[in-house]
């Protein structure tokens, strides 16, 4: 054997550091020993030790998601696995580029039921873009580069290494390959020029055109493209739950989210458009609505998306584009730029229409002396931060209504689930994002249900003094769950009430934090004004906001329901 | 509408529960499926006999190519194709039955591979729904044990599946 042989597990830890990886997001254990005895006697990344593997992907994800680099977590095999596994159709659901290594039995032990085995690779098949089972340790170097080429390529999505523990403890020769070619895998880049062109002149000529942005804005790193389309063309534009930030929020063409909790000017400009763009967006079912009642009004549908399967899914699509949205939009404004641009005349008309629906005011509410309402702590939070803050959320009213009022302006800025819906991401996202931006303010907005499905990350939180805000919108109730009981089960909550809730300020005095209720309206901006005061900078501080009970989301769009038949506040 | 679908994907393992996995995943019908290696040892040729409408049909054909093992991908209905499937036939070849399974199987152009004093075992090939036919011409009491490939197929002329 010749001196620069080295084990497997090393060779894993120098691939690492060839992708220039900074965190490492995970938890020990016995198949993955050897990785972490090479991971102690290296300096090149931080290990960021979590206290269940469900939070290591989670992070990880949520560092992908704020910075657009690759998360990589690390997780032991078994039960390391499949706790992971939630974390990785999370993010697999929302196109996130990551790579997970997760430690197996070794090989001549796969297949014998040994201890801590499962097959991880055939778990983990339907929600990961791929996977690898390593079986050679001549193949960790080259599997490891394919898996961060694959993840960060094309449509990202999460990539698995498996990697069995005899693998990690032999020894070879490292060399990191320089490119990868796969030949079954070549992403489309470029959109086709004839169809740019087609679409441009579309939407120079429609009468009410419209755009909607998704997750592929923000991911494909093409916010400033986007917007200065979007500026020069003079359209309206909406955005989905994922697209948020990806066209400042601040901008009057902009109408605010749509979908089952969009704004009433977004779904009805949806709805009502004669030719419409979207980017980076899949026509899901929590954003049409129903396809049959979308299509109801006559449109001409244009589709940026890189991933061609994503094309004619839920709704017929007349121009599709296959590419990277940046590279579209790129080709799209240097076209504008040669076009003699006048104002297209219809648009005054157009947005008068808008100017009427947007009078409509469908997200004003009624304050009230004596209870906190939620949408009042959001608005609130947003004025304390000076809307600058990364914020993280859960799953439920409290998402959509972080959503609804705070107005993001950048990309990247805006982190949750919005594909699987995952509970408990909230405070492992704030992780990921705090070590990404140390200096930033980083805010998880989440309710008493969400929080508790991950609250043993305060731990790791004190841990690596991560001062992150917790606005916990505290109803009692799984409130979406509440809301969904009350319109559509006659009022029978059933197991939505949260009974038995901990005590949130002496449950965060007891990892080291500071807990603060707030019980009181007067009190919800004094109370954010302190937690984010220099005096709070480093801490952590779990807020506590009793709000109202029977606070629901509005507007709605009913599930099976077409865009234009939203409920508003106002109908009840 | 029945498709058959032909693909060249990575001979790894695993590679085969990625498009089996694909097709329950998404509620796609699968007829029948078939896979082995070609003459090039790194790739696996598959037929995929599904249904769908026209939508379905796409989709699935871009699903299948989304996967990262699969090369190439190809919907034989797209243009003339020629499809085969292998059956072997166990039936009753007693005194009874003898003369009519020897006849039915001169017709459909099969083959018998084993004989017994009470069986005959056949091999036939064709389409799928010269399979169907001869199953449907013989007496149902006389079949003892079927088994069927799915079928495999290839474009005729010049349309060539190849990496």
């Amino acid at each position: 054997m010749s001196s620069n042989h080295i084990s497997g597990a090393e060779i894993v830890i120098r691939c690492l550091h060839e992708e220039k990886v900074k965190f490492v997001f995970g938890y020990p254990g016995g198949a993955v020993l050897n990785i972490y005895d090479a991971v102690f006697q290296q300096n090149k990344f931080k290990h960021v030790l979590v206290r269940h593997e469900q939070a290591a992907v989670h992070a990880a994800d949520a560092y992908s998601r704020s910075t657009g680099k690759v998360g990589v977590a690390l997780v032991t095999s078994g039960p390391g696995a499949t706790n992971a596994v939630t974390g990785i159709a999370t993010a697999y659901m929302d196109s996130i580029p990551m790579v997970i290594i997760s430690g197996q039995v070794p090989t001549y032990a796969i297949g014998q039921d040994a201890f801590q085995e499962c097959d991880t690779v055939g778990i983990t098949r339907p929600c990961v873009k791929h996977n690898f089972l390593v079986k050679d340790i001549k193949d960790i170097a080259s599997t490891m580069k394919k898996a961060f080429y694959v993840a960060s390529s094309g449509r990202p999505g999460p990539v698995l290494v498996d990697i069995p523990k005899d693998i990690t403890a032999e020894k070879y020769e490292f060399s990191y390959p320089k490119s990868v070619h796969l030949r079954s895998y070549n992403p489309i880049v470029k959109g086709h020029s004839g169809q740019i062109k087609k679409a441009l002149s579309l939407l120079l000529n429609a009468k009410r055109p419209m755009i909607y942005s998704g997750g592929g804005v923000v991911l494909g790193d093409a916010a400033s493209q986007l917007t200065k389309f979007v500026r020069a063309i003079g359209s309206p534009i909406t955005s989905t739950l994922m697209g948020l930030g990806g066209f400042p929020a601040s901008d009057k063409q902009f109408l605010g989210m749509l979908g089952m909790h969009g704004t009433y000017e977004a779904n009805m400009a949806m709805q009502e458009c004669d030719v419409l763009l979207a980017v980076g967006a899949r026509f899901d079912d929590r954003v049409i609505g129903n396809p049959e009642h979308f299509l109801s009004k006559p449109k001409t549908i244009i589709h940026i998306d890189i991933d061609p399967s994503s094309i004619s899914k839920r709704v017929k699509i007349d121009i599709p584009i296959v590419g990277d949205v940046i590279s579209v939009l790129t080709e799209l404004n240097d076209l504008l730029s040669k076009e003699k641009t006048k104002q297209n005349p219809s648009l005054k008309r157009w947005f008068k229409d808008i100017g009427q629906w947007r009078s409509m005011n469908c997200l004003s509410f009624k304050n009230d002396k004596k209870l906190i309402k939620p949408q009042f702590v959001i608005q609130t939070l947003h004025k304390v931060t000076k809307g600058d803050a990364f914020i993280t959320s859960d799953v439920g009213q409290h998402q959509m209504w972080a959503a609804q009022y705070y107005p993001f302006d950048k990309p990247r800025r805006w982190i949750n689930s919005g594909g699987l819906g995952t509970m408990g991401v909230g405070l492992p996202y704030a992780m990921g994002t705090q070590l990404a931006h140390p200096e930033a303010k980083v805010a998880c907005v989440t309710g008493e249900a969400s929080i508790q499905m991950c609250i043993q990350e305060l731990s790791t939180c004190k841990q690596f003094h991560l001062p992150i805000k917790i606005i916990n919108l505290n109803n009692r109730y799984m409130g979406m769950v509440r809301q969904w009981q009350e319109f559509f089960y006659g009022n029978r909550y059933a197991e939505s009430y949260m009974e038995a809730l901990p005590d949130f300020v002496k449950l965060a005095e007891s990892y080291g934090h500071i807990g603060m209720k707030i019980e009181k309206p007067s009190d919800v901006e004094p109370a954010l004004k302190e937690a984010f005061s220099n005096k709070l900078k480093e801490r952590l501080v779990f807020m506590d906001f009793i709000t109202d009970q029977k606070e629901n989301v509005f507007p709605m769009v009913p599930n099976g329901k077409g865009l234009s038949e939203m409920i508003t506040a106002e109908d009840l | 509408m029945r498709h058959i679908i032909s693909l060249l994907m990575e001979n790894e393992s695993g590679a085969l529960s990625r498009v089996s996995g694909l097709f329950s995943a998404r509620g796609y019908n699968i007829e029948s499926l078939t896979v082995a290696p070609t003459e090039d040892s790194t790739l696996s040729r598959m037929t995929i006999v599904t249904s769908g409408s026209d939508e379905i049909i796409e989709q699935i054909i871009k699903q299948l190519n989304k996967l990262i093992d699969v090369v190439k991908v190809l919907d034989l209905n797209d243009g003339r194709f020629i499809e085969r499937e292998l059956m072997i036939v166990k039936v009753k070849a007693n005194a009874q039955y003898r003369d009519e399974m020897k006849r039915i199987c001169d017709i459909f152009r099969g083959r018998i591979i084993d004989v017994s004093d009470s069986s005959f075992t056949i091999e036939i090939t064709g389409s799928s729904s010269k399979l169907d036919a001869y199953i449907e011409s013989i007496d149902k009491a006389a079949i003892l044990e079927t088994v069927r490939t799915g079928a495999s197929g290839i474009g005729r002329g010049d349309r060539i599946l190849k990496v």
